[in-house]
């Protein structure tokens, strides 16, 4: 079936949601999900979504850029963070005027909460006088993303946008350097459908399940990435990958820093409240990669707390709070701990480790959305991308808390702008093959295939292997070795058996592709990992301890050559009125 | 411990009518009922179909009946269940099964546009401002705000069971989210949009949907507040 719209969006979370409000009605639009829209993951953010409103102190959008800028280990482009932040204040109070319930301050504002690196100036006149935590992250208790996912959602009720729920992206159309289109898979039937656009945006969200504990949903396979992976067109910075220091211990499900913006006390197995040690200032509230790297290296100096697998943890202590505080500000996770781990968090402490959570790249943009074709600064197209799928680069080399819902709502809005300029000059354009008979032929393949290997036993390997040789440390020997690891998954995924063979939701062939997908952008990651010899936000090399501002500050394109092979080359990073400084809390 | 799930299996393809097949295998008793799915379908039958996402009960995906109860397969673990007996696993009730435990959801979705899920105010605010709203008109609203549209209060309802047309529990909390919004003007349109035959009345006070809810919503309260609202109005 061929369909033919003004727009196409792929992806249902915050960022394809606010670019569908943003198209005008005069165009028809169509968002295609490979789950109903209210599932996307946008919908697990706990803690809040920040802008400098200064509703509990006060507070500056510069403040925020700064501590975006810091928090990136400067390599985010400064030119879209001051964008970003600057439009943090309307981006939110549009959302409460869409109907977004928020929880509110004694006057009846949006109330804010203290996060992971977001401070200000002791002096609110010197940028470089001692920093202390600022509340900044605007927050409904800790279903933040599910209140905000819920709004935008009824907002495309209200529009009417057209949805095409349970579509599984198969393949994006990029003919003469245009953007033509895309296939996808109906899942319901397997129906192929051919969707002729003249803008496609990409909101296809990250790719957690490449690791073993991820706070990720099972749909976080990248689908998105891999495409443009697959097509040629490269990936940017993908070796930052942030891990959240407090996830569920061996689930991984995610303990929101809204926990420590709350007070909550991280704890060692002599109960010592550590963080003091490696962010004097801060502590509790630094980073994710600076929190992440302390509990590992607490754990690794044996002062973790031995779990009944024999896997290590570390406490976090929300005792103090006091039960007034866990009932009305953090009910969800403390919820989970006493689900999953059948911890009462108002008497014990919770057992966390750090869990694979987002990714800092993706498809190269610009701060208007349109993806990078090259290094240089050419666009392709027609085509779009926005959340955590893309870099624009707003989080650089590790993502402050809570940047990630702003980042949403702030490109998906500036992508749908964007794409509403373009689309009176813009056509649609013939395909020169038959999209349809591509995808086909590719299903059939996947499901002719007769091997003795299986889809979930390559997938929790390479995800094991994703998680000991590419994680939180690195070095160039777990990377080689997990290089030669993906090779060998690669060779083993040709001889999978789809066992599932009915036309009728077939999930068991969804899984498979997906598995292709991840094996692309774990073959992404850790080669821009080995390339990249340096120590910087969320990528820590032992072997390379510094950061190198000398001979990398830069971002890493990376392409697929026909022949498989990978190819790095460097754009480079934008500055504008913040200095590199070293990087303390 | 080894355990025994007996799920509802139909293969539109192939059967004429669900039937049940049972697994037996070993497992953890801190395994929820999706990680057993998950083992059953990765290690011994890939063609096992439901649907799952975030797998922490957040998105809604894996409402199914479990041992005759409605929940999330993702909440619910092995240690809160009889492991002695086999663990029986159906789609939810009411709505057109497509295959195994994944049900044709759109009516459900309908419903919820019924009620005019969105936030209707005319009167123009200033883009640099929020609406203000006290921190306790906010919080009435959280408990409705939680719903995950999962569908396990709905079709645990008889009245459900018994009338395709009803609204039914789901429709009514998201109706409640917005009515009691202090921010909202459209409570009348919403409220007479309840007010019908297939209306909020034809809710009994049975409960399935409280006990059914697994975010802990009190939905029935939440109906008891509508059907009051109501009554304040035609006085």
């Amino acid at each position: 079936m061929i369909h033919k719209f003004d727009v196409v969006i792929v992806g249902a979370g915050g960022a394809g949601l606010r670019a569908a409000v943003e198209i005008p009605k005069e165009y028809s639009t169509a968002v295609i999900s490979k789950v109903f829209p209210t599932r996307s993951h946008t919908g697990t953010a706990q803690g809040g979504v920040c802008a400098a409103l200064s509703n509990e102190e006060e507070d500056s959008w510069l403040n925020h850029a700064f501590d975006t800028v810091k928090g990136s280990d400067y390599l985010g482009d400064q030119d879209a963070i001051e964008i970003m932040c600057k439009d943090a204040p309307r981006a939110i109070i549009e959302l409460e005027h869409m109907g977004m319930p928020f929880s509110r301050t004694k006057e009846g504002k949006i109330a804010q909460r203290k996060f992971g690196g977001h401070t200000k100036p002791v002096d609110p006149n010197d940028p470089n006088s001692k920093r202390i935590p600022v509340k900044r992250s605007c927050y409904s208790a800790d279903r933040t993303g599910h209140v905000m996912l819920q709004t935008l959602y009824e907002n495309c009720i209200k529009n009417n946008i057209m949805f095409f729920s349970e579509f599984f992206l198969t393949d994006l159309i990029i003919e003469d350097g245009i953007c033509k289109g895309l296939t996808v898979f109906d899942m319901a039937t397997s129906e192929i459908h051919v969707f002729q656009a003249k803008a496609v945006m990409f909101a296809t969200g990250g790719y957690g399940r490449a690791f073993r504990i991820t706070s990720n949903a099972h749909v976080g396979t990248g689908d998105g990435c891999a495409m443009v992976y697959q097509a040629g067109l490269p990936l940017e910075d993908m070796e930052f990958y942030q891990f959240h220091p407090t996830g569920l211990w061996r689930l991984g499900i995610l303990v929101s820093e809204a926990a420590r913006g709350e007070g909550g006390i991280l704890r060692n197995n002599a109960n010592e409240p550590f963080m003091e040690v490696y962010a004097p200032s801060v502590k509790d509230l630094a980073p994710r990669d600076l929190v992440s790297r302390a509990i590992i290296s607490e754990i690794r100096a044996g002062r973790g707390i031995l779990g009944s697998d024999g896997t290590h943890y570390i406490n976090l202590d929300l005792t103090h709070l006091g039960k007034k505080i866990i009932d009305e500000k953090i009910p969800e996770i403390t919820g989970f701990a006493r689900t999953y781990l059948g911890v009462e968090p108002t008497k014990e402490c919770v057992p966390i480790q750090p869990t694979a959570h987002y990714a800092m790249g993706g498809i190269p943009t610009n701060y208007d959305t349109e993806v990078f074709a090259d290094t240089k600064g050419n666009v392709v197209n027609g085509f779009y991308a926005a959340g955590e799928c893309a870099c624009v680069s707003v989080h650089g080399a590790n993502r402050l808390g809570t940047n990630s819902l702003l980042d949403i709502v702030v490109f998906g809005r500036r992508g749908g702008k964007r794409i509403a300029e373009y689309l009176p000059k813009a056509k649609h354009h013939e395909f020169k093959i038959d999209p349809t008979e591509r995808t086909r032929s590719k299903i059939n393949e996947l499901l002719a295939r007769t091997g003795s290997e299986k889809v979930a036993v390559i997938r929790r390997e390479l995800q094991q292997s994703m998680m000991d040789k590419c994680g939180i440390f690195r070095n160039e020997k777990d990377l080689l070795e997990n290089k030669e690891h993906i090779k060998e998954y690669k060779q083993r995924y040709k001889n999978i058996t789809v066992q599932d063979k009915s036309k009728v939701f077939n999930t068991d062939l969804i899984e498979a592709i997906e598995l292709g997908n991840l094996l692309d952008i774990a073959e992404s990651v850790n080669e821009s990992a080995l390339n990249r010899h340096e120590s910087r936000g969320a990528h820590t090399r032992e072997d390379f301890p510094k950061r190198d501002d000398v001979n990398w500050m830069k971002h890493t394109f990376i392409t697929k050559n026909d022949n498989g092979s990978t190819n790095i080359d460097y754009k480079k990073v934008i500055k504008t009125q913040f200095e590199p400084m070293e990087r303390k809390y | 411990m080894q355990v025994t799930f007996k799920i509802q299996r139909f293969n539109p393809e192939t059967d004429k009518e669900p039937h049940f097949e049972e697994y037996r295998f070993e497992a953890q008793e801190n395994m929820t009922v999706l990680d057993c799915l998950h083992k059953i379908k990765w290690e011994h039958d890939g063609s096992l179909s439901f649907r799952r996402s975030c797998a922490h009960g957040i998105c809604g995906s894996d409402g199914m009946r479990i041992n005759g109860k409605n929940h999330l397969a993702c909440s619910t673990l092995l240690k809160n269940l009889n492991t002695k007996k086999p663990i029986i696993i159906e789609p939810l009730p009411a709505f057109p099964i497509i295959k195994d435990l994944i049900l044709d959801m759109t009516d459900f979705y309908e419903k919820n546009k019924a009620v005019i899920p969105y936030l209707i105010n005319n009167n123009p605010v200033s883009a640099d401002c929020e609406r203000l709203q006290s921190n306790e008109d906010a919080e009435k609203l959280f408990e409705s705000a939680k719903c995950i549209l999962c569908a396990c209060c709905t079709t645990s309802c008889p009245s459900t069971w018994s009338n395709n047309n009803y609204l039914g529990p789901a429709a009514f909390v998201k109706a409640y989210r917005f009515i009691f919004d202090t921010r909202d003007e459209a409570a009348d349109e919403r409220l007479d949009i309840i007010d019908t035959p297939d209306g909020i009345w034809r809710c009994h006070t049975i409960f399935n949907c409280v006990e059914a809810c697994p975010k802990d919503i009190n939905v029935t309260w939440h109906i008891s507040q509508l059907k009051k609202e109501l009554s304040n109005r035609e006085l």
